[in-house]
């Protein structure tokens, strides 16, 4: 059938894929160059935080191999449309191949290598010098920063639709703005007091869910003085949307000043608070009326 | 048995009886009023029996009515269909039937019936007609993002509006392909006459409508905040539009596990003698592996939604950290269940795009084998990863490396499926043909979808864009633009073959076209707004955000004025042009398409022989698939009757 009906210049493969490699090669280097090189500076969640660069790299990384990827199947995608593609009504009958062995095997091959060598890389990174790389890790994490000053315990309250800041180290004052010092770690020990919540810093680099009875520890070493913006990234309830609020980092004098004052002017207020603790209950949640 | 399956084609009566007489008996407009009935009924009796119990005090709505009203509902709805009739029937000692009213008329769309072809029409104007409203809801939604601050809708209507599109959507797209193009088509492709349990088909169906009604009566309840994912303890906490969720969704549950059951039960012990395994059209694998999800993580839904339904009813506490129970327990048991769910959504897909690319390449199916591989893998791998959805809980953070491990490898068998379809393409003569078009579409779609899907899974990647709209650009990516696509793709295909008519070309092309370029331009952009920084279900968001926001909305009215050129078209071409299409308008090899139009009743003549694979095009000496007009030979997969 196809013989008889096929034209002239029968599409044979060895041309089409050279020419294709030449083209992606190509194209995937200067790809990957503006990932790195125009885009990289650029990309969120910035650097902030030793643990918002961290997630930075990642993303660049990542961006930067799934370039030559996207390039690949779309080449792929345009090229048999514009080079196989049959005009006019009659039906006629492409190359039977059924399958190629040795291209499975390497394909196969080839993306087993790429996703485990990405799933290493996103461990090393969970393990490495930002310990969790600001992700909440539960009460009692594997990976814990050593440094000469131990980490400033900051505890985080999430309740409908608020966010308050508990600072034992300081009496267990607790206050409506979060301030940290820059250059030091800091562990953000998050929990609720109603309902899931999710503790969301992003130029922070910290992402820790707010669960009531858990105690959901983030490490996080913010790198300059400056202020972030905190919103709720777990839908709560009717003012979710509206759970936002700024925090600061200031200079180590500066934070010293800053939590001298708190801990004088929330003083009659710490007093009637409950004991720190790493959660809290409160009265059992009833149903709206 | 064939002698009891087709006792009930008794000749009509002579003269037709009055037409409001043959509103009378058991059909949808029984089920309706038994079903309105029904509601006011359990909720009398629900209000009845919680008198001065404690737990639905000091509450402005009873929980316990309310589940009552819905349960009512839902039985005297399905009385009304004549679900019960067979099963007295039977204990009254009358004698058994395989298919109840299988006649030709419209009648028949509008009751119980056992032909897998009516259930699959019905299958799918239900499931248009459900997509269409939250497809309204989405626009709803993008309306008020046109500005950073609420303006249209107040946070509970918008996080209602939220909810209901989002579960809606999940609800119906569930079997969005299994329904219509599964119940219709599989039974054909493997030379069989009926599904495994023609009955239960047809309950799987008939659970729709009330489900998605009940679902939309949460608006009348006070609608429900917590979006489609349903989390308690916030759910524990909800008005009664909660219930709506809860019963709803559970129904669907139901549905799915036996939608599953019945397609395995199908393809396992139905198929035609020469139907080997390897033989087996690749839309009926992936229809196997859907089926395999479906009968085992829907249960866990079914349970999951039960829990929370007695937390909310009975007192009990299975997710109140306050009172010995855990948050973590709801997202574990929803997401066990609603990753294998994201799955149920693709697979079908992957299937139908595959079925079509050979057709229209006119090449054999590149890679047969692996392509099956891939879905069994994915199918497999697919209850290993669900705690990627807890990657910042704080729940067993030290096995997240063993989830990301996981969550990337299952790119590994998906990567099968982009290799087979360009593997086809590849040295073939491509139709540019509707069906085509969207096939093509979806890897495109999809390989988006796949590769955003690579930075959530790296857990530095995802701290920064969990919960984010990056997520919901990754999922619109994933379920829009691989499962929707695929599902316009099968419509264009086999719509012709079920209606006998063609559509109209010029506006399926338009409609292509409209749709793939705002689908890009409405969900690309929120990959960006996502990373920086805006959350998902929120109507409040920064002022530096509105720019890209504005154009996303924008872009989806386009969108959604493209599905618009889909129903005109649909309306057009089947009330009005009506254009009869060709019995075989693809020149398929596919056996459902060798059949002639309308396909009757009985499917086949005789049961069919299958000589070939039914991708073998362009194969020198290739028979065709399947020896029709042969009589059927005993023993082998045998179908009868
Ligand atoms: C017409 C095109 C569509 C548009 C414009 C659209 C738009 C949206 C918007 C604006 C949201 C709310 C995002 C948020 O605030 O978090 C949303 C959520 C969602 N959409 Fe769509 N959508 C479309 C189609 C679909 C389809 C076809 C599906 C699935 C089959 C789907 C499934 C969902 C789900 C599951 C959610 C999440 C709801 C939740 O957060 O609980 N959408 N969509
Ligand atoms: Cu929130
Ligand atoms: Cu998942």
């Amino acid at each position: 059938m196809t013989s008889n009906l096929a034209p002239a210049a029968a599409p044979s493969g060895e041309p089409h894929i050279r020419r294709l490699i030449v083209i992606w090669v190509v194209l995937s280097a200067i790809g990957v160059a503006l990932v790195v090189f125009a885009l990289g500076p650029h990309m969120p969640p910035w650097t902030f935080s030793d643990e918002a660069r961290d997630q930075r790299n990642i993303n660049i990384m990542l961006a930067a191999l799934a370039t030559p990827v996207l390039l690949a199947v779309w080449m792929a995608l345009v090229y048999s449309i514009v080079a196989f593609r049959q005009r006019g009504v009659a039906i006629v009958d492409g190359t039977p191949i059924h399958g190629g062995g040795r291209l499975e095997v390497a394909w196969i091959v080839v993306t087993t290598l790429i996703v485990v060598s990405l799933a290493v890389a996103g461990t090393a990174a969970l393990f490495g010098t930002t310990k969790g790389a600001g992700g909440g890790q539960g009460p009692d994490p594997l990976a814990v920063p050593h440094g000469s000053l131990p980490p400033l315990q900051v505890q985080v309250i999430g309740q409908q639709w608020a966010w308050t800041f508990r600072y034992p180290a300081f009496g267990g004052v607790e206050t409506t703005q979060i301030a940290i010092p820059a250059g030091r770690v800091i562990a953000l020990h998050v929990t609720s007091l109603d309902v899931n919540h999710s503790f969301w810093a992003i130029r922070l680099g910290v992402k820790a869910d707010a669960i009531p009875g858990s105690d959901n520890v983030a490490f996080v070493r913010p790198r300059r003085p400056g202020s972030f913006r905190i919103r709720c990234a777990e839908l709560c309830g009717l003012w979710h949307g509206h759970m936002f609020t700024t925090g600061l980092v200031l200079t180590p004098a500066a934070f010293s000043s800053w939590i001298r004052r708190q801990v004088v002017a929330n003083a009659a207020a710490t007093r009637t608070l409950p004991p720190y603790s790493t959660h809290y209950f409160p009265e059992p949640l009833r149903r709206a009326g | 048995m064939s002698d009891v399956a087709f006792e009930q084609h008794a000749p009509r009566p002579a003269a037709a009886p009055p037409w409001w007489r043959r509103l009378i008996g058991f059909n949808l407009l029984a089920a309706s009023a038994l079903g309105i009935g029904g509601w006011f009924l359990g909720h009398w009796v629900g209000t009845r029996i919680t008198i001065g119990m404690d737990s639905q005090l000091g509450t402005d709505q009873n929980d316990i009515a309310t589940f009552m009203g819905f349960l009512f509902a839902v039985s005297g709805w399905l009385i009304g269909l004549g679900f019960l009739n067979y099963p007295l029937g039977r204990m009254l000692g009358r004698p058994p039937s395989l298919r109840e009213k299988e006649e030709e008329g419209p009648g028949r769309y509008f009751r119980l019936c056992t032909d897998h072809k009516v259930v699959g029409m019905q299958y799918f104007v239900t499931i248009l007609l459900f997509f269409l409203i939250a497809g309204l809801n989405a626009m709803f939604i993008r309306a008020e993002l046109l500005t950073p601050k609420e303006k249209l809708w107040n946070a509970n209507q918008y996080l209602s509006l939220v909810g209901l599109h989002g579960t809606m959507m999940l609800m119906m797209m569930s079997a969005a392909i299994l329904g219509p193009f599964a119940n219709y088509f599989v039974p054909i492709m493997i030379g069989a006459r009926r599904m495994a349990f023609p009955r239960l088909e047809s309950l799987s169906f008939w659970l729709v409508p009330p489900a998605g009604l009940i679902l939309l009566s949460a608006v009348a309840l006070g609608g429900f905040p917590t979006g489609w994912t349903g989390y308690a303890p916030l759910a524990n906490t909800a008005r009664a539009g909660m219930d709506a969720y809860l019963f709803a969704f559970a129904l669907i549950g139901l549905s799915m596990t036996i939608v599953g059951a019945n397609m395995l039960a199908t393809v396992l012990t139905m198929r035609a003698p020469g139907m080997t395994w390897t033989r087996l059209p690749i839309f009926v694998w992936g229809v196997i592996c859907t089926s395999v999800l479906m009968v085992l993580a829907a249960p866990v839904l079914f349970a999951t939604l039960s829990m929370v339904a007695l937390d909310r009813t009975a007192d009990t506490s299975f997710f109140l950290a306050s009172a010995g129970g855990s948050p973590f327990l709801y997202t574990n048991l929803f997401w066990f269940f609603g990753h294998p769910e994201v799955y149920i959504l693709a697979l079908p897909g992957f299937g139908v795009v595959l079925e079509i690319l050979p057709v229209f390449s006119r090449k054999p199916l590149w890679g047969y084998r692996l392509a099956v591989a891939g879905m069994l893998g994915v199918t497999l791998l697919s209850f290993m990863v669900w705690q990627h959805h807890l990657f910042v809980s704080g729940m067993n953070a030290d096995l997240r490396p063993f989830y990301m491990l996981t969550t990337e490898l299952i790119s590994v068998p998906t990567g099968f499926i982009f290799l087979n379809g360009l593997g086809t393409l590849w040295r073939g003569r491509i139709r540019f043909t509707v069906p085509m078009l969207f096939a093509m579409a979806f890897f495109s779609n999809f390989l988006i979808g796949g590769l955003s899907g690579v930075f959530l899974s790296d857990v530095p990647s995802d701290v920064s864009t969990h919960g984010s709209y990056f997520v919901m650009a990754h999922f619109h990516y994933t379920i829009m633009g691989g499962l929707v696509f695929a599902l316009f793709a099968a419509t264009y295909y086999w719509l012709p073959k079920m209606t006998g008519l063609r559509f109209n070309e010029t506006l399926a092309k338009i409609h292509f076209w409209g749709m793939f370029v705002f689908f890009n331009f409405t969900f690309a952009p929120l990959f960006v707004a996502g990373m920086l920084g805006m959350p998902r279900r929120v109507s409040v968001y920064s002022s530096s955000l509105q720019g890209i926001n504005d154009f996303v909305s924008v872009s989806a009215f386009l969108l959604g004025l493209s599905m618009l050129v889909f129903l005109i078209n649909l309306v057009y071409s089947t009330v009005f042009a009506r254009v009869p299409a060709e019995a075989n308008p693809w020149h398929s090899r596919g056996l459902e398409f060798q059949l002639p139009t309308p396909i009757p009743v009985r499917n086949f003549e005789r049961t069919p022989v299958i000589e070939s694979g039914p991708y073998e095009y362009g194969v020198p000496g290739a028979p065709p698939v399947a020896a029709l007009g042969r009589p059927a030979v005993a023993g082998g997969g045998g179908s009868s009757p």
